[in-house]
């Protein structure tokens, strides 16, 4: 069966159309580049995703530390994730890196500070 | 009045790069204006990641990669006034500007333009219909989401399909809002694919191409819009309304860069771009006076912006040290498939990095630069869409001191 992607990768967003039969890829074509094939695997066995959001920050110079995840997590966990971000507090001051949720929800990825905030 | 060699308007990702690379390059007596309370630009709202790939090679968030910049800043003790604002500019280079010890005179050799570029809004567009609260651009609502702690509404629609609105969206979804709907007047999506997939495929939004929003509902709040679908000359189709129900509705229909300062100035602006007509130098056509980033041309990645700010840096740099740079007597000019280009003007004496939108999509088609009538670049393109920005790199070897040169897709 002959599936279409648009790698998600890097901004290039190739447009990728591989031939994929009981989940495996026989061929593929359009990808400008090795990380294109990966992203196809990955899609089609388990795709995972990064997402960014905030935390509220207690005592900082400005009311949320912006977050992201050391590692993008399974597509269907977003949500669950999103949860867990969202019972999160910090005090300030806060600095890039920080880890705020060691293993999110037992996953192989953190929740970690991505701006620097002294406190207010 | 304080004399510098280098003031650069605008503390964000263009003002940055260009400020430390100036730095690296020996010009060590620069002041940096920001507005802002502090410095790093609209990437401080841009928590999103998928910032950095060109420049650093590893995928970061906007504060994150604003940061590296950041850091730059300080190692190399470049003096940033922030919460000031420039309230003008003159041709011989005094700079005007009001912070927290109230008004300042600056002059300098040389001036960076590095102000960005803001959102169009609903006035822009002439959306008829009502007033009521619930109308923001992608950006304000970002600002107010991620910087204020303040939610915008439940039950949003957006109008473009800007890259912002798409993150927005996405943004918004996380959030627990309810996004029904992304619509976009061109027949082809504004943004990039890669966050048409991630933003809103993802997430089950629908894209609508070829409408637009035609009646505002609503007197306090909003309460529903109107949408329509356009023909080929993107007017309304009567007869195709169609009501959402939504308490917001988030604009992501364009960006324009800031160039109030530099018209001021009597900077020449081109109408395509909206920012300076500048040539190989980043020099805008007052002496003296140079620009990048987003206040030149509107960029798709960050990356570019940098990478653009500190080739300017170089220019400056000679500029300040030397005094002068080479005449720029070659004029750029480009066929009907080609939005624009910048530069718009070349010395023909050094090799440039050639920046360009298409005006529509493209499939299959080679775009070549030409000298004298002969094909000096071509980049070959599977497609090319309106919403990447393509970049040519032309060699100083291919180039010839005489002869303007023209650019053309061929599909």
């Amino acid at each position: 069966m002959l599936k279409k992607f648009v790698c998600i990768i890097c901004p290039n967003g190739c447009e990728i159309s591989a031939e994929v039969e009981d989940g495996k890829i026989i061929s593929l074509q359009g990808a400008g580049c090795p990380r294109g094939q990966e992203y196809v695997h990955q899609e089609l066995v388990n795709p995972v995703r990064n997402i960014a959001s905030s935390v509220l920050l207690e005592g900082g110079a400005l009311p949320l530390a912006s977050v992201r995840l050391s590692k993008p997590v399974p597509k269907d966990r977003i949500f669950d994730v999103m949860k867990e971000i969202k019972k999160a507090k910090l005090t300030a001051p806060v600095s890039i890196g920080q880890t705020v949720i060691p293993h999110v929800l037992g996953l192989d990825s953190d929740v970690i500070v991505t701006k620097n905030i002294p406190v207010r | 009045m304080e004399q510098k060699d280098v003031i650069i308007i605008g503390g964000g990702p263009a003002g940055l790069a260009a400020a430390v690379e100036l730095c690296r390059r020996g010009v060590r007596d620069i002041l940096i204006l920001e507005r802002e309370e502090t410095a790093g630009g609209i990437l401080k709202q841009c928590i999103h990641d998928g910032f950095g790939l060109t420049r650093f090679h590893t995928t970061l968030s906007g504060p994150e990669y604003a940061q590296r910049f950041l850091d730059e800043t300080e190692k190399e003790n470049i003096q940033i006034l922030t919460g000031t604002s420039v309230l003008s500019l003159t041709p011989d280079r005094v700079v005007t500007a009001v912070g927290r010890g109230g008004l300042k005179h600056f002059k300098a050799k040389a001036v960076v333009l590095a102000m960005g570029c803001r959102e169009r809004t609903r006035g822009a567009l002439a959306i008829p219909g009502e007033r009521p609260a619930g109308v923001f651009t992608a950006g304000v609502a970002q600002s107010y989401i991620n910087l204020h702690n303040r939610m915008v509404g439940k039950r949003a629609v957006i109008l473009g399909s800007g890259d912002i609105g798409m993150i927005m969206a996405r943004r918004l979804t996380l959030e627990g809002a309810e996004v029904s709907a992304v619509f976009e007047i061109q027949p082809y999506p504004s943004g990039l694919p890669r966050n048409i997939h991630q933003c809103l495929e993802d997430y089950g939004i629908p894209l609508y191409l070829s409408h637009t929003v035609t009646d505002i509902h609503g007197k306090a709040r909003l309460t529903g819009v109107t949408v329509s679908q356009v023909d080929e000359k993107l007017k309304p189709v009567p007869g195709t309304e169609q009501d959402f129900s939504c308490d917001t509705l988030i604009l992501s229909v364009g960006l324009i860069p800031e160039n109030e300062l530099s018209m001021q100035a009597g900077v020449q602006i081109d109408p395509r771009t909206k920012g300076a007509v500048v040539d190989e130098f980043c020099r805008t056509s007052v002496e003296g006076i140079f620009a990048a980033g987003n206040v030149l041309h509107v960029h798709d990645l960050v990356d570019f912006v940098s990478l653009e700010a500190e080739r300017l840096a170089d220019s400056v740099a000679e500029y300040v040290k030397s005094g002068s740079l080479p005449e720029n007597r070659l004029s750029i000019s480009a066929d009907k498939n080609i939005n624009h280009t910048v530069p718009q003007k070349i010395s023909g004496k050094n090799g440039f990095t050639l920046s360009l939108r298409v005006s529509r999509p493209l499939a299959g088609c080679e775009i070549q630069v030409l000298q004298n009538g002969k094909v000096i670049q071509s980049k070959k393109m599977k497609k090319a869409i309106p919403a990447e920005m393509i970049q040519i790199p032309v060699s100083r070897e291919s180039l010839s001191g005489n002869g303007n040169l023209e650019v053309r897709a061929l599909c």
